[in-house]
């Protein structure tokens, strides 16, 4: 199937139809990112991106495996950069600022565009430690006092703390997959980034720990906006307020959760979602 | 995955035939009901009265089978659309059924008193309930659009030949008390065949939902042309 000419509905067109009134539209623009194109070597892997994506909602990403949406989501704080031979043009402004021009302080722009992946990775270390590397590496806590008050609060934050709590030096490698996921998004929020990028966040968890992963995001929003990469249309629908599907390194549509999962503008998205199609 | 969706399109086709098959049922005993009172014939009319079971049954089938798709398949989209439109047909169907032995029972009453006058209106809404309420099914099968929206369309009709039977039957029971009685119940016969057009409308807005994700319930009849309500 080809994707002939992808015609991504403005989000801003959507404001006024009655009964399902939505503040999500109003949102202030976090990401905006215009015409971006991203390369492995001679290979297109994203054809002409452009999306604008609010701030303290959840947005995700969906499509089949190898449309360009890991790539696309890994390019918003430039994981992709310590891939060899690849390539962006484009524009991705992160509040009106081009993460891609040169002079872009990359470890800083990582802390400000944090990361949890499909695999849950904590470091060898101690449950406190994990948490704490972050704050000590970056100079984020300036007393013994302030470090500790720093990780409990972000081990709650990931509603994690009461679970941990009374063996916060014992192992992180000795908890569950769920509890070892929780931890990596406590990591994450230590450094307190503004958004989160979540690659896959629950495809390795059991249904109730994925329940618990999907509860927090709800939590979490409220502070962080974020984008959450996934496989699981199901779960696309019951956590996000924004989705885009990506067909083949393009964006095919963009438009409201429940727009996108009732009444899809594009075919392709119907296929999709319907599961008639990737 | 693809295995999968023929699977769920395999049961998505036998729901339609479910419903396709109430509707036809729903359908055809209007048409007995409206026969046996023109007719003057007890038995059509009897047969109406005591032959609603299986729709009921049907009822309770294509609920059943909606609820399971639901739960199992977690639809998403136009299949979700048709299933919450097959949800809601259903219970209009139903109601067509009861309406029929509605029409049935004022019958029965009916044919104990000599003919008010001859009946050419309520055979005409009779007609005009039952065609609607087949290209309402036929839209939705077909997923016609424009067939479903001439349904709406033809709704004035039904109520406009209410009004006209309303007020003839004023003068004759004006004239002599003693039609009063069976009058009433074409009366009431008018105004059930005007609820069954009121259900066949509501299957047609459910058709236009199904197909192009537009509500087009409770708006005036210029909205709902294509152009109307993007």
């Amino acid at each position: 199937m080809s994707v002939a000419t992808p015609s991504v509905r403005s989000l801003s067109g959507l404001v006024a139809r009655p009964g399902t009134a939505s503040t999500a539209v109003s949102a202030p623009v976090k990401i905006d990112v215009d015409r971006m194109n991203f390369y492995y070597g001679a290979k297109r892997a994203l054809d002409g991106i452009s999306i604008q994506i609010r701030a303290n909602l959840v947005t995700a990403f969906i499509g089949p495996s190898g449309c360009g949406k890991s790539t696309f989501l890994r390019s918003l704080n430039r994981m992709n950069d310590i891939i060899p031979g690849t390539r962006v043009e484009g524009t991705v402004l992160i509040d009106g600022q081009d993460i891609y021009t040169p002079g872009v302080d990359v470890v800083e722009l990582r802390r400000r565009v944090g990361m949890v992946f499909q695999k849950s990775n904590p470091f060898p270390k101690s449950i406190f430690e994990n948490v704490a590397y972050g704050l000590r590496i970056n100079n984020m806590a300036r007393s013994k006092a302030e470090l500790n008050d720093r990780v409990e609060e972000s081990l709650r934050q990931a509603a994690i703390f009461d679970e941990v709590k009374d063996r916060l030096h014992e192992s992180a490698l000795a908890l569950s997959g769920g509890q070892q996921q929780r931890l990596c998004i406590a990591r994450a929020l230590a450094i307190r980034p503004e958004i989160l990028l979540m690659d896959e966040p629950a495809s390795a968890l059991d249904p109730i720990a994925t329940q618990r992963i999907e509860e927090l995001i709800y939590d979490l929003k409220k502070t962080y906006t974020i984008v959450i990469v996934t496989h699981n249309m199901q779960q696309a629908a019951r956590v996000s307020d924004h989705t885009a599907f990506f067909w083949l390194g393009r964006l095919v549509e963009y438009d409201r959760t429940d727009r996108i999962f009732t009444a899809p503008a594009e075919k392709l998205t119907e296929d999709y979602v319907t599961g008639r199609c990737g | 995955m693809e295995r999968v969706v023929r699977h769920f399109q395999e049961e998505l086709e036998t729901l339609k035939q479910r419903l396709l098959a109430m509707g036809g049922l729903a359908e055809e005993r209007t048409r007995v009901a409206v026969q046996g009172v023109v007719d003057r014939d007890h038995e059509a009319i009897q047969a109406v009265l005591t032959g609603d079971e299986p729709i009921n049954d049907l009822h309770i089938e294509v609920d059943d089978r909606c609820f399971k798709l639901l739960a199992l398949h977690q639809p998403m989209a136009a299949d979700l659309r048709a299933i919450v439109a097959a949800v809601k047909i259903n219970t209009d169907l139903e109601r067509v059924g009861d309406l029929a032995v509605n029409v049935a029972e004022a019958g029965k009453r009916y044919l104990q008193h000599p003919p008010v006058k001859p009946l050419i209106d309520i055979p005409r809404m009779g007609d005009i309930a039952q065609v609607m309420l087949r290209d309402a099914l036929d839209a939705f099968v077909r997923r016609d659009l424009a067939l479903a929206e001439a349904v709406l369309q033809k709704d004035d009709e039904l109520d406009a030949l209410k009004t006209q039977i309303f007020r003839e039957l004023l003068t004759y029971m004006l004239q002599d008390p003693s039609t009063i009685e069976p009058a009433l119940d074409l009366l009431l016969i008018s105004r059930h065949l005007e609820r069954i057009g009121d259900h066949a409308t509501n299957i047609a807005e459910d058709v236009i939902f199904m197909v192009s994700a537009r509500d087009v319930r409770h708006q005036p009849l210029e909205a709902h042309g294509p152009g109307g309500r993007g």
